[in-house]
């Protein structure tokens, strides 16, 4: 690897204050798991790694049944997954989660570096779309909510602007009788990337659907939302019939790409199946809430 | 040169200080500066698991994460393992159960398996399976790895 200085800051604004100083050669490092790899092989070579661990806002996970959760950026996969809070309240993301690599990978990734890391096919960012996840970013400007489905702006690319870092994710607390699941499929059982993901998160009174968001990765340049599946569901009874109609309208939001993985038109299909499944294994949930 | 930092840690239960450089990583500095050669490189990418120690008790890749990151924190190794000339059941029991050819998959596959021992004395086939999933071999097919664990799992409960 090439070489570089290696700071770790305990306050959101040193760590802002190290990245503005360096401008772009300077990098977050959270859990390493994509950008050591991207160093080792040359794709980044960031003069400066300000490591954001030590920062206590950035690694709690705090909860309030009125104002919501905040999510610290940089908790690990693990943490998330084994906290009470989190799987109560949002089993999807903490499913997505936990679906991230193998148990090494996720001692150390986390959401916010997930989300940062943009890809189009990160696990946690439809369980995130899903939830109408909010990041909070500061910067040498101060500080700045940015919703997720605003945040990606391209394969790897994001809305972070020189200096600035994703320090919590912001959810509500979830509504009565609401709930949210997310699905992915691979080409093996286990540790590799989505060939699709769909998260999904409904709010039910009584049999009727009352909100419902639907979130897609790996089948467009960014993770997307489908928003003409979730509206269609909106007054209706959430059954196979309405669940399979969303599926179809989610396969219209996509805009998937061959690869090794799988092809367009496999992905476009699969994208119906997942949405059709996180929807009603969101409802089942809700029922219980 | 990119100025060398002084590392505070703990390996095995031990204080340890070393100096490195940022760009070396945890599994560097602790073959190449600390001599603790138990842990093997195989892919540095995070997908073999050769490399694994556990940190505050959790297994991490020691390839994707770096030596100065190992400041204040607690690293177990496989070296760690054995109480003297003691092995660890787990050691005991791959030996036994004749779950290594090679051997350049094991000591991840001890530590993995140990971080899940450690938090589940009674797990399942497909619990240590899964457990396992991040460790790679190419010789022994599995299948006498989870055997090892099982029955290293039946010592640790009955003692
Ligand atoms: S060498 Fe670290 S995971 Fe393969
Ligand atoms: S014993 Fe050879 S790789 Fe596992």
């Amino acid at each position: 690897m090439h070489e570089f200085s290696y700071e770790a800051p305990t306050t959101v604004d040193q760590a802002v204050k190290l990245l503005s100083a360096d401008g772009d050669s300077a990098r977050i490092i959270c859990g390493g798991t994509d950008l050591l790899i991207q160093m080792r092989n040359a794709v980044r070579k960031p003069r400066l790694l300000v490591d954001v661990k030590a920062i206590p806002e950035m690694r709690q996970i705090s909860f309030d049944p009125k104002t919501g959760l905040k999510l610290g950026a940089a908790v690990p996969c693990i943490e998330i997954h084994e906290n009470q809070t989190m799987r109560k309240y949002y089993p999807g993301l903490t499913e997505a989660a936990h679906l991230i690599g193998s148990l090494q990978i996720q001692s150390r990734a986390s959401i916010g570096g997930n989300l940062c890391n943009s890809s189009p096919a990160a696990d946690t960012s439809p369980a995130l779309l899903a939830l109408g996840a909010v990041a909070k970013i500061a910067g040498p400007n101060g500080t700045r909510e940015v919703p997720v489905e605003k945040f990606f702006t391209g394969p790897g690319q994001n809305v972070l602007q020189k200096g600035e870092i994703v320090v919590q994710i912001l959810i509500a607390a979830p509504a009565p009788h609401s709930a949210d699941r997310y699905i992915r499929m691979i080409p093996r059982n286990e540790m590799d990337i989505a060939i699709v993901g769909a998260g999904a998160c409904v709010t039910l009174d009584g049999d009727k659907v009352t909100a419902a968001r639907i979130g897609l990765g790996a089948v467009a340049p960014t993770p997307i939302l489908a928003p003409k599946a979730a509206e269609y569901l909106i007054g209706k009874k959430l059954d196979e019939k309405t669940a399979e109609r969303a599926g179809e309208l989610a396969r219209e939001a996509a805009s998937p790409i061959d690869d090794m993985r799988g092809t367009a038109e496999y992905r476009r299909h699969v994208v119906g199946v997942l949405t059709r499944r996180a929807l009603l294994g969101a409802a089942e949930r809700a029922r219980q809430n | 040169m990119a100025k060398k930092q002084l590392v505070e840690t703990t390996i095995n239960g031990e204080p340890v200080e070393f100096l490195c450089e940022p760009r070396q990583s945890l599994l560097e500095s602790l073959r190449d500066i600390l001599g603790l050669t138990g842990s093997k490189e195989g892919c540095l990418t995070g997908d073999c698991g050769a490399c694994t120690v556990l940190v505050d008790d959790r297994p991490v890749c020691s390839c994707l994460m770096l030596g100065v990151e190992a400041r204040g924190k607690k690293i177990t190794t496989v070296e760690g393992l054995a109480e003297g000339t003691k092995l660890h059941p787990l050691q005991q029991k791959f030996l036994e159960d004749a779950s290594l050819q090679c051997g350049i998959c094991t000591p991840g596959f001890l530590m993995s398996a140990k971080s899940l021992l450690d938090r589940n004395p009674n797990p399942t086939e497909a619990e240590i399976r899964y457990a396992l999933a991040g460790n790679l071999c190419r010789c022994t097919g599995y299948d006498k790895i989870v055997r090892a664990v099982m029955d290293a799992a039946k010592v640790i409960q009955a003692r």
